[in-house]
């Protein structure tokens, strides 16, 4: 697990459900050839509507053109990110554009699971609300030892709800290893 | 201390004696299910991670039905199909369900309860958000991702976090003019989208006491709406009858104690709740049908895992008996079961499926269909500038089909009312 996580922010809103991160029509692309992979990538984040794509101004597409890697590093969301259909391609599509770590309000169940048992990324709980206090396009540092985000832009820094129980699952890079260093399996 | 019906379940499957609410534990898992969206990565996975000694660890308690995207010619779609045929024969799988044949069953939460695999006091786990359906049985169910499901294919085991209860207590006798459906996004509107997130959603009261199974089905199934981890609802004679009568005998029973601690309770008495729908873009986003009718729709939708159970095409029949439609009104069984008691069911003397057909309805083939969108030649997929009214589960934005579309969720009673008018309409005005 890398311990400082920098890069540029993307600001979403409430209630992200898995269908604005991956439209259910993209999910006949396979997860294992790596060609295939880019469509998840080049596809995320497609259906959040315009005016709320990348707060707070909106209108900020998430991929440009016919990338498949974002230059967002670090998602931004609000209360209840993830929620709806238990697709894990959300946050494989998420990590295959390049986000490192989302930091929002709450998770839905489903989607915070499959973020730390397949490894994808890191799912922060803020202690507050920051959706609206950072901006997309803002350079933010995230400090895994610490637990803060950093606003390089604003120069304003964030306490982060620590990992508590699934911290170890975390550190491992997903449930496998977690159950391989663990001699589960 | 008392423990609810799902730390009992919980518990048992932990070979506790006892469980607490916030704690994790490791399962024993009774069933896992899988279906062609999900089935295909999960192996993959299972195959990358167990390599050479990757070995299903219960061929009886694995059970995959294709039914996403099957009636496309999306080729990719299809490819996903023939991953699990190949997956199935190459390991001489009991419980795969195949398209093209006799055995093939359609939506997956559906036939789970039809095939006998909900049985009470045990846990199925599923590569579907809704299979939290399968708590109207007694049982625990819930959803999870393809790297979990990965991880039970392997080993049987998943580790869960024990969940805080919410109890809804419906008091009162159904009127003729609700559905579980109503009540389900009653209460959405209450808890919001995340009001149960991490929580166990369980219901009770008279009115549920008084519904078959196909409609305690519909409550338990939208309990992932308010982000619930699982719905449920205790055993009783309902549930006994209709166990008996596919066939399924053994099971443990489970009930809440009287002194089990809740993180909240809610009770509504049904005979004061109205036709309820969900404005776009989110089922938690509550009006009763009075407060939008006469808004014009383009299409109406009856189908889907919530809303295409049998009891749902009989309300749907009951109101377009003699009726025309005036907008594409589509009837999509959730299962070939379905299907065929479409065809056996009658009202006065008249098929369910010859009412619909009258009506101007079009039915299509069993699968989860244009509940998700799907691919782009998917039957009743929503289009730019649609306004559909569904008795499917989510209108999030572009959910069914296109982005540029409006989507209601409606029990089937007000989406066959709406139907015949052309504009989102009270069921008892026909009633």
């Amino acid at each position: 697990m890398e311990n400082i996580i920098t890069g540029k922010a993307y600001v979403l809103g409430d209630n992200i459900d898995t269908d604005q991160i991956i439209p259910a029509e993209h999910l006949v692309y396979s997860t294992s050839d790596p060609e295939e992979l880019k469509k998840y990538g080049h596809f995320a984040l497609s259906s959040v509507p315009i005016e709320k794509a990348g707060l707070p101004q909106g209108k900020t597409p998430f991929i440009v053109g016919e990338n498949y890697q974002s230059e967002y590093k670090v998602v931004i969301g609000g209360s209840n990110f993830g929620c709806g259909s238990s697709r894990e391609h959300a946050p494989l599509a998420l990590q295959v554009a390049g986000v490192k770590a989302i930091i929002a309000e709450s998770y839905a169940r489903i989607f915070y699971r499959n973020s730390v048992d397949g490894g994808f990324l890191i799912p922060f709980e803020g202690n507050e609300k920051l959706n609206d206090k950072i901006k997309t396009g803002d350079e933010v540092e995230v400090d895994l030892n610490a637990n803060t985000i950093k606003n390089l832009t604003s120069g304003n820094e964030y306490q982060l709800r620590p990992l508590g129980s699934v911290y170890d699952i975390v550190n491992s890079g997903g449930l496998f290893n977690y159950a391989r260093e663990n001699k589960m399996i | 201390m008392g423990m609810t019906i799902t730390e009992k379940i919980l518990a048992k499957a932990a070979k506790r004696a006892n469980v607490i609410p916030g704690e994790s534990v490791w399962l024993d898992v009774d069933v896992l299910m899988t279906h062609d969206v999900c089935g295909p990565p999960t192996i993959a996975i299972w195959k990358k991670e167990f390599g050479e000694q990757a070995k299903v660890w219960d061929k009886q308690k694995l059970v995959i039905f294709p039914d996403h995207y099957i009636f496309t010619k999306n080729v990719h779609a299809n490819r996903n199909v023939d991953i699990l045929r190949q997956f199935a024969a190459e390991y001489d799988l009991p419980n795969y369900y195949d398209v093209g044949t006799e055995r093939y069953k359609g939506v997956c939460h559906i036939a789970l309860a039809e095939e006998g695999y909900n049985v009470p006091g045990t846990v199925l786990f599923g590569t579907d958000s809704h299979t939290c359906t399968s708590g109207a049985f007694g049982m625990f169910s819930t959803g999870v991702g393809n790297t979990d499901a990965a991880f039970i294919l392997g080993t049987g085991k998943i580790w869960e976090k024990i969940p805080e209860s919410i109890k809804f207590t419906f008091n009162g006798k159904m009127p003729e003019y609700l559905t579980a459906k109503d009540l389900i996004l009653q209460i959405l509107g209450d808890i919001t989208t995340d009001g149960a997130t991490y929580r166990a959603m369980e219901f009770d009261g008279e009115a549920i006491s008084g519904m078959n199974m196909l409609e305690r089905m519909t409550l338990t199934n939208m309990a992932i709406e308010g982000g619930g981890m699982n719905g449920i609802i205790a055993v009783d004679d309902v549930t006994r009858n209709y166990l008996k009568e596919i066939g399924v005998t053994q099971y443990e029973e489970f009930t809440s104690d009287a002194d089990a601690v809740y993180h909240s309770k809610y009770t509504y008495d049904v005979t004061k709740l109205e036709p309820t729908v969900a404005k776009p873009h989110s089922p938690d986003n509550r009006a009763t049908v009075r407060e939008v009718e006469g808004t014009k729709i383009t299409k109406a939708y009856v189908g889907s895992c919530t809303g295409g159970k049998i009891t749902d095409f009989q309300y749907a029949a009951k109101l377009l008996l003699g009726q025309k439609v005036k907008v594409t009104t589509f009837i999509v069984p959730a299962s070939t079961q379905v299907a065929k008691q479409l065809e056996e069911e009658t009202i006065s003397g008249i098929s369910l499926k010859e009412i619909f057909v009258n009506a101007g309805c079009t039915i299509a083939e069993s699968s989860c269909a244009a509940c998700l969108g799907g691919p782009s030649d998917t039957i009743g997929r929503s289009s730019d500038g649609d306004v559909v009214v569904s008795t499917t589960n989510r209108n999030f934005p572009g959910r069914m089909g296109s982005k540029a579309s409006q989507v209601y969720l409606a029990s089937p009673l007000t989406v066959a009312a709406s139907a015949v008018t052309g504009e989102l309409t009270d069921p008892r005005k026909f009633l």
